[in-house]
């Protein structure tokens, strides 16, 4: 059994190990590991031992945060002053930014230890990790497969135990759908509860930082630890919870009103269906209220979230012109061919995609007719949202359609790798939370997930609900043989 | 010519905040290069905009003060377009949600020039060309800035140039900005067509881009016409282009080709949200405009009497405008006043700048004790004059200069006796004041001033002389 958060905490301000010594043993684990698994793209070694002998100087306070020394990894594309952050794009090459993200902020506040930063979708644009400039990260439930994306080495790291923790970012599924191949939690949080200051922007309206984690308890020790209004994001919002999430765990599921909606599981691979039904019936012989409804919108979330998102990057990518920072070309004849060249090199095949799509849609003529609409349709979803949580509290749904795929299989067909994200985006068009949490094995062993999504600022009852379910449903967790051993 | 002229103006003003419109940096004219700079101001990866509350402020007090609609729902819209000064690849503006909207500018003559609309947005950086080398300083990216667009309801040169001079008036009075058209805090650009009198369509235009002088926008204006109007009249047709006013040679040529107009992809800001503005906030920001200048010049020709060119001359600066009605609080004469800070004030002031800055040393209430003993004739004009020209150097009060043995009136008697002296020592003078040569008087006069030190009252000595001479 692996141990959380919590018992980590324990163990340190014990003195059964010190924070040296736990961040060594991560380093050691990383080493030997990484190197096949590419979960990791910059490693921090020095900085993270540093940090360690400074989480001991904290741990002889009795006031300690509970993250002190505790090893973890921000994904690439988290900005951490004076620490690569790339998006894993040739585009950002050597760029170090001189400022840190507000999450990397508050948990370097904590005493966190911070061993490096994780592989990733370039841009957070992909489903399987595979578009990283970096190459992929492997799965390491089985290291033939995908890890999911865009958070891919993010879920690599946690399943493999290469980091007791690490932070990802959901734009339309990042952070859940990996979780669910990798076999670990993934917790999307609420559209402003979690600062995207330092967060290098994909598709702004949807992007948003969260967990990942090998329990929902650890999922929710982080997520109190990063929320909260920014002054520095306007998006971000001053939410008062009552108190913290992780105490709220416990929490009896009796009456609560689960709804399930039939969008959610047309096209779904039978196993993960049985598998979710098993989960809701589960629920129910505790006393959950199994409520069923209809999301009909949804069936155009997918295409709404391709409009959006891509109109969003096509604007936030603009500034990669090799001027400032980042790759530039090697020769150029003026400024235009210098940032013709830059991008045409920079960018991937999948960035370049996005980014026409994006400006296609805005450009004039079209704009009333995809990104008007979209946005139109993008209330409407909302509206369905709302009306689904005045009858229920949370919603029991997969998290993928499908397990992890073979490496390199969908790499022809962009439409077939979008679906892969069909069961997540509608949660980010809403802004709604969500988590991901195992939910069994398929036939190969690999990794199934279940998603609960709540209302808007509803972590509370997410968490509840998916820790009763992890406490209940006999999971093996962190099935995963080597990482860490401690 | 017998063409009409059709033109509107674009206005760019920056807000005189003191931090940039959606960071802390210093919106400080100047600076070493890409000093006044962070990572929101530069764009860089993962920085985000925060609003500031104070441009969202200044906006609406323009929009007031140019009697606009203020929108009480707005947003913020991205720009898209690639330029090296531009460090996000888009510009922060407003779209189709401006913030003010539908106001006016009344000319002298009556007529009113439409504001179609004010939006704020952010400035962009400056490129520097230099040894072949282009180099970018980002301190000026980020300032914030209003538009303010004109109806094509301008029909001169002269209206032109009226039309931005009071702008700049007015955006200087309500403080939001000091509108410094040389440091391009205040830049405009002239769209300009024309057409036959009568014609209800409009020609194809042009736009002037970034005059940076009144006098310039008058020339620009009169050789843009007279260019369209040569084409015009040798059958040919004018192309929609984008102009720079040239003003060493006074012409206006071209300087990019603009028939395709770029596609921007206007699109709402993700991470700003949309705002709203409650009505109270809106009537505590009328409440706190100052009284414009031209209502100034009405009031002070119509209530206090004052000849126009003086009034004009007072209500043109806020600061001067506050001196003097302070003086008059205090106390003091309207006339004199008034024509103590035109004819000696002033004079000490060579520029429009200083007029606008009006850094005296004296407080209205230590200028309203001079003007007081002017206006109760216990000193002369000359000598008010004199004393002041002396506090305005030192900052010192008038009893520093004017001490109270000075302020005895010179007796009946004794002026009379004055009199007779200065009639004994220029007796042609008077024989000519007898015989009809009124102004032969003023010999007699300076008689009486040197031998007083110029405190004696000369309109009491007139009278005096008058009597003794028998007229």
């Amino acid at each position: 059994m692996r141990m959380g958060i919590t018992e980590l905490a324990v163990k340190l301000r014990k003195r059964e190990i010190s924070a040296v010594e736990l961040t060594k043993a991560y380093i050691d684990a990383i080493e030997k590991l990484n190197p096949t698994l590419n979960a990791y793209v910059h490693l921090t070694f020095d900085t993270a031992l540093e940090a360690a002998e400074q989480a001991d100087q904290m741990l002889k306070e009795d006031d300690a945060p509970l993250l002190c020394g505790i090893p973890m990894a921000l994904k690439d594309n988290i900005c951490t002053d004076g620490i690569p952050t790339t998006c894993c794009s040739k585009i950002l090459e050597g760029f170090k930014p001189y400022y840190d993200a507000t999450v990397w902020e508050r948990l370097k506040k904590q005493g966190a230890v911070l061993l490096g930063k994780t592989n990733m979708d370039e841009f957070g644009m992909g489903s399987t990790s595979e578009t990283s400039c970096y190459g992929a990260p492997l799965n390491p439930r089985n290291t033939n497969y995908v890890t999911g994306g865009s958070s891919g080495g993010s879920a690599a790291a946690i399943c493999a135990n290469l980091a007791v923790y690490s932070l990802g970012s959901d734009t339309g599924g990042s952070i859940r759908q990996p979780a669910s191949f990798c076999g670990v939690v993934g917790l999307k949080p609420t559209y402003g509860a979690v600062s995207r200051y330092g967060l290098i922007a994909y598709g702004s309206s949807l992007d948003q930082i969260g967990p990942l984690t090998n329990s929902v308890k650890d999922a929710a020790i982080v997520f109190d630890a990063i929320k909260g209004v920014d002054r520095r994001d306007q998006t971000s919002v001053d939410y008062d919870y009552g108190s913290s999430m992780a105490e709220c765990l416990d929490r009896d599921i009796k009456g609560i009103r689960i709804g399930v909606a039939e969008e959610f599981f047309d096209g779904i691979n039978p196993e993960i269906k049985s598998k979710v039904e098993e989960a809701i019936k589960l629920f129910e012989r505790n006393g959950a209220v199994i409520e069923n409804i209809r999301i009909p919108a949804m069936k155009l979330a997918l295409p709404v979230y391709y409009i959006i998102a891509c109109a969003e990057a096509s604007s936030n990518l603009g500034r990669y012109d090799g001027i400032r920072y980042g790759y530039r070309t090697a020769s150029y004849s003026s400024i235009d061919d210098m940032i013709v060249k830059t991008r045409s090199e920079g960018f991937g095949d999948e960035v370049k995609r996005r980014i026409m799509l994006g400006t296609y849609v805005l450009s004039s003529g079209y704009y009333d007719a995809y990104y008007k609409k979209a946005c139109l349709i993008r209330e409407e979803i909302n509206r369905e949202f709302d009306a689904v949580f005045e009858k229920c509290d949370v919603l029991v749904a997969p998290t993928a359609p499908s397990t992890a795929f073979p490496l390199n299989c969908k790499r022809k067909s962009p439409v077939e790798m979008y679906l892969a994200d069909i069961c997540t985006v509608p949660v980010n068009i809403a802004g709604v939370p969500a988590i991901s949490v195992p939910c069994g094995e398929d036939a190969n062993g690999l990794p199934i997930g279940m998603q609960i999504i709540g209302r808007r600022f509803g972590e509370v009852t997410v968490l509840q609900v998916a820790h009763f379910y992890e406490q209940n449903a006999g999971q093996i967790i962190g099935a995963y043989e080597g990482g860490v051993r401690i | 010519m017998n063409y009409e002229i059709v033109c509107g103006i674009e206005t760019h003003i920056e807000l005189a905040t003191r931090t940039k419109i959606f960071c802390g940096c210093t919106t400080e004219f100047g600076g070493e290069p890409n000093t006044h700079c962070c990572p929101v101001c530069t764009g860089q990866p993962g920085a985000l905009p925060v609003l500031n509350q104070k441009v969202v402020e200044y906006a609406i007090k323009a929009g007031l003060a140019l009697n606009c609609k203020i929108n009480t729902k707005s947003h913020m819209d991205r720009k898209n377009y690639v330029y090296p000064d531009l460090p996000k690849a888009y510009q922060i503006s407003q779209y189709d949600e401006p913030l003010c909207e539908k106001g006016y500018i009344e000319l002298d003559s009556g007529k009113r020039i439409g504001i179609a609309r004010i939006h704020i947005e952010e400035d962009a950086g400056k490129l520097i060309h230099e040894k072949g080398y282009t180099f970018i300083d980002y301190n000026r990216s980020g300032v914030p800035l209003i538009e303010i667009v004109s109806e094509p309801d301008i029909s001169s040169a002269e209206e032109a140039k009226e039309y931005a001079e009071k702008l700049q008036l007015i955006m200087r009075y309500i403080g939001i900005s000091d509108c410094k058209m040389q440091e391009g805090s205040m830049r405009c650009d002239v769209n300009l067509s024309l057409r036959k009198p009568g014609d209800s369509s409009l020609g194809v235009r042009t736009e002037i881009k970034n005059i940076n002088s009144l006098s310039f926008i008058q020339k620009a204006v009169m050789a843009e016409a007279e260019r369209q109007a040569d084409i015009l009249d040798a059958g040919g047709t004018v192309v929609q282009q984008t102009m720079r006013y040239d003003e060493a040679t006074n012409t206006v040529t071209p300087m990019r080709d603009k028939e395709n107009s770029e596609d921007y992809r206007y699109f709402p800001d993700p991470d700003i949200l949309r705002f709203s503005i409650d009505e109270e906030k809106i009537e505590e920001i009328r409440k706190s405009l100052p009284e414009l200048p031209f209502e100034k010049l009405k009031r002070y020709v119509n209530v206090l009497g004052l000849p126009e060119a003086t009034a004009k001359q007072i209500s043109r600066y806020r600061k001067v405008a506050e001196f003097f009605e302070g003086a008059l609080a205090e106390g003091a004469s309207v006339k004199n006043a008034a024509n103590l800070i035109v004819g000696t004030i002033f004079a000490t002031m060579g520029t429009e700048e200083e007029k606008e800055l009006f850094d005296v040393l004296i407080s209205p209430a230590q200028y309203a004790a001079l003007v007081k003993l002017a206006d109760e004739r216990k000193i002369n004009i000359g000598v008010a004059q004199a004393t002041l020209q002396k506090m305005l150097e030192t900052g010192k009060p008038v009893e520093e200069f004017i001490k109270p043995e000075d302020l005895v009136g010179i007796s009946d008697e004794e002026l009379e006796k004055l009199c007779r002296e200065a009639m004994d020592a220029n007796p042609k003078a008077a024989a000519d004041v007898r015989s009809g040569k009124d102004k032969a008087i003023n010999a007699m006069f300076g008689y009486i001033m040197k031998k007083t030190g110029g405190k004696a009252d000369i309109r009491k000595a007139e009278v005096m002389l008058r009597k003794l001479i028998g007229q």
